[in-house]
């Protein structure tokens, strides 16, 4: 009978690395990742050859050149001599505008529609619900045609235009409004609105603090409102009204001056306005009532008034539920904005995809960008919501 | 677009380009030949109704098809938009594009794509309201323009503003059914294409009689087929069938008498019409190919004059596109 001495235990002999489940794993990446690489640079190389072999021009020299075509509506100066590049920035201006505002409109409007399918009054409550089944069943491509022509049929032309009081004029042609020249003295008012705004976030905090310690409330909403858009008017017109207005006035075919919204930017806005908060109204409505109605009576039980619950108890927890599908609703709308191309508004990909593709027929390149783009703004978007979502998410402790 | 899009992306990721010579064959094992057609332009390409297409540039087809099948209703066309159309030859979506398409040298050399010849010599003009007494296009300044998308149009639209330092709103539509109707909708002052499009156009809009042609022509628009780089046996059959029907008109030979001019002994029909030399397996078709063209379309006198000419809704004068020997620009090759 052996006997093996404390401490003598032999280890096992250390097995070869490729049993490893580690390095296995990392191996097989790897091999996944060459694999993937190589088909890419293959398809890469083969599109190359292919283009070149029909003598169909490649590469990104196009940018450079002079695109020759008019834009309708250029956020950043632009000409029929200017760069294709240059027309690739119009174009993504013009869809980040009708994006963010869309945003900011849906948001709202879906808000409102969504808190109002829940209203204890049966008919705004059938309104809303009414509204939401109507336009989230019918294609968006048809709700945009229809409001372009809306916009188009509704409103009179160029020689009846309805006046806006103040100088402006409302025709199918679009809405003309006086433009603000700001003179320099006008720089004091927009260094009273800076001021404005870090004093009210001063006060704010002073007053949160304040009531943690105190119980004590203090009037934040009034205060806000006289910082940032009382103040600068007292300063505006201390400085005597350093502005004058850039009047629109009529032509021999248009009306000319001033700043113009064109017809197609209104009904392209209106259409994903309209269509998004349908979807946006279900997100919230979904939200609030996957709070507890117990939430809401503890608060009663505890004195808040009903604004203050749904406010301070019932939307913060709703929040969690309604931010991570209204991210999607976001990303739908500003990808949906390309359907702009069909009714004339000039968004990238009418202008980039559309004609700066059909003039250089450099089509790999100019869809490889487009794409790119609209990766970027999704991702920026998703992104932003995703620090939001992380700040309002449940803090377990 | 989508389709387009993805079919080029796959026919430059993963087939080898089309090697010389094979486009032919592919049509006749296909049975049916792949026509880019315009879909929405009276007298160039229209569907009607029942779904059967006609216009010039269809007629083209419908001879490519009857040169090669004996049959000229063994054609598919495939409606395309101005924007897209090249990528759809690009992409071997269609086998040539008839789609009045302006043969310009960007598009000749930079596109990989050949056009073939002229169908059709046009120039673009302007149609307006007859209330806003606008006699010519130098008293535009200022007017809001509708126009499509995709098109040399497009351009030379802010060329001739520019060249008369007038200023200019462009309002692009993606189609022309699209830019038409907002200019019937008193969106712009004036809606621009070329001027055969305006003649047929006008007839769609509400109220025809209000409407005026502008005099100024103030471009070169020769329309053309074109087809792919590469493959020049195709491009000499597309290149030919026009040809033929150019040289049917010349010498007389029209859809009714082409069986009693086979019997001519003029030397210049015998080629034409197959009786004499090999002019047609040359082409990789048959001999009898010219016979076929005219005896299912028609000369090309005859096909204008049914489509955009005298015989059509539009009453085109044949001006530029009248024979060279008679005062045009319409010219073709001897057969010899």
């Amino acid at each position: 009978m052996t006997t093996l001495e404390p401490g003598a235990v032999t280890t096992p002999p250390k097995p070869p690395l490729i049993y490893n489940p580690k390095v296995r794993g990392i191996a097989y990446q790897a091999v996944l990742c060459i694999i993937i690489a190589l088909l890419a640079w293959a398809a890469v190389n083969n599109a190359a050859e292919n283009l070149a072999r029909a003598k169909i021009a490649s590469g990104f020299g196009f940018w450079e050149n002079t695109a020759g075509f008019d834009i309708s509506q250029t956020l950043i100066d632009y000409t029929t001599t200017s760069t294709y590049g240059r027309a690739f920035w119009v174009g993504l201006l013009n869809t980040l505008l009708v994006a963010a505002l869309g945003i900011v409109f849906a948001t709202i409007l879906g808000f409102i529609v969504g808190i109002g399918r829940l209203s204890k009054n049966w008919l705004v409550a059938k309104i809303c619900g009414g509204y939401v089944e109507i336009i989230r069943n019918i294609p968006l491509l048809l709700q945009l045609l229809f409001w372009y022509n809306a916009v188009l049929k509704a409103l009179p032309g160029i020689r009846e235009s309805i006046a806006i009081p103040g100088g402006g004029f409302l025709n199918n042609r679009g809405v003309f409004l006086p433009q603000p020249l700001f003179q320099p003295a006008a720089r004091w008012t927009l260094l009273a609105f800076g001021v404005g705004i870090v004093a009210a976030f001063v006060y704010r905090t002073w007053a949160r603090r304040r009531q943690m310690q105190t119980g004590q409330q203090a009037p934040v909403l009034w205060v806000t409102l006289g910082l940032v858009i009382g103040w600068p008017l007292v300063v505006f017109a201390a400085s005597g009204f350093p502005v004058q207005f850039d009047f629109p006035e009529a032509g021999r075919f248009n009306i000319r001056g001033g700043v113009e919204i064109l017809p197609e930017f209104m009904a392209l806005l209106f259409g994903l306005v309209i269509y998004t908060a349908a979807f946006i109204a279900e997100v919230v409505r979904a939200g609030i009532l996957s709070v507890v109605k117990g939430q809401t009576e503890a608060a009663y039980s505890l004195g808040l008034r009903p604004g203050p619950t749904l406010r301070l108890v019932v939307v913060p927890q709703a929040m969690r539920v309604i931010v991570p599908p209204l991210t999607n609703q976001y990303l739908n709308l500003t990808k949906n904005s390309s359907l702009a191309v069909a009714i004339g508004y000039p968004d990238l990909v009418q202008i980039f995809a559309g004609t700066v593709l059909n003039q250089t027929g450099q089509a790999v390149e100019v869809i490889a960008i487009t794409m790119a783009v609209y990766l970027a703004i999704s991702l920026v978007t998703s992104g932003l919501m995703n620090l939001y979502n992380r700040r309002i998410s449940l803090v377990e402790r | 677009m989508k389709r387009v899009v993805f079919g080029l992306a796959l026919a430059a990721l993963v087939a080898a380009a089309p090697a010389s010579a094979q486009t032919l064959n592919t049509v006749k094992s296909r049975g049916s030949l792949n026509c880019g057609s315009n879909g929405t332009l009276a007298g160039f390409g229209l569907p009607d109704s029942q779904g059967r297409w006609t216009g010039l540039d269809v007629d083209l087809c419908k001879a490519i098809a009857a040169a090669i099948f004996n049959d000229p209703n063994k054609v598919k066309f495939v409606p395309l938009t101005a924007k897209d159309r090249f990528t759809a030859l690009q992409s071997g979506e269609v086998d040539l594009l008839a789609r009045n398409t302006t043969w310009s040298m960007s598009r000749d050399t930079s596109l990989g794509l050949n056009f073939t010849g002229v169908n059709y010599y046009d120039g673009q003009g302007f149609i307006v309201r007859k209330a806003l007494k606008v006699n010519s296009a130098l008293e535009l300044n200022d007017a809001a323009v509708c126009v499509q998308q995709g098109t040399t149009t497009e351009l030379n639209l802010a060329d001739y503003f520019r060249a008369n330092k007038m200023k200019l709103k462009t309002v692009t539509f993606a189609t022309a059914d699209e830019a038409l109707k907002a200019y019937d909708a008193s969106r712009c002052d004036s809606y621009t294409t070329d001027a055969s499009g305006l003649a047929g156009e006008r007839l769609r809009l509400a109220n025809t009689d209000d409407h005026v042609i502008l005099p100024e022509i103030i471009s070169k628009e020769p329309l053309g087929p074109a087809v792919r780089h590469g493959d020049d046996q195709w491009f000499d059959i597309v290149k030919w069938t026009h040809f033929a029907m150019v040289n049917a008109e010349e010498l007389g030979i029209t859809k009714a008498n082409v069986d009693d001019m086979a019997k001519s002994e003029n030397p210049d029909v015998k080629r034409l019409l197959g009786t004499e030399g090999k002019y047609g397996e040359a082409l990789g078709l048959t001999n009898d190919w010219a016979v076929r063209i005219i005896k299912h379309v028609g000369n090309y006198g005859e096909v204008f004059e049914k489509n955009v000419g005298q015989g059509s809704p539009l009453k085109i004068a044949r001006g530029l596109n009248a024979l060279w020997n008679k005062g045009g620009l319409q010219y073709a090759p001897p057969v010899r």
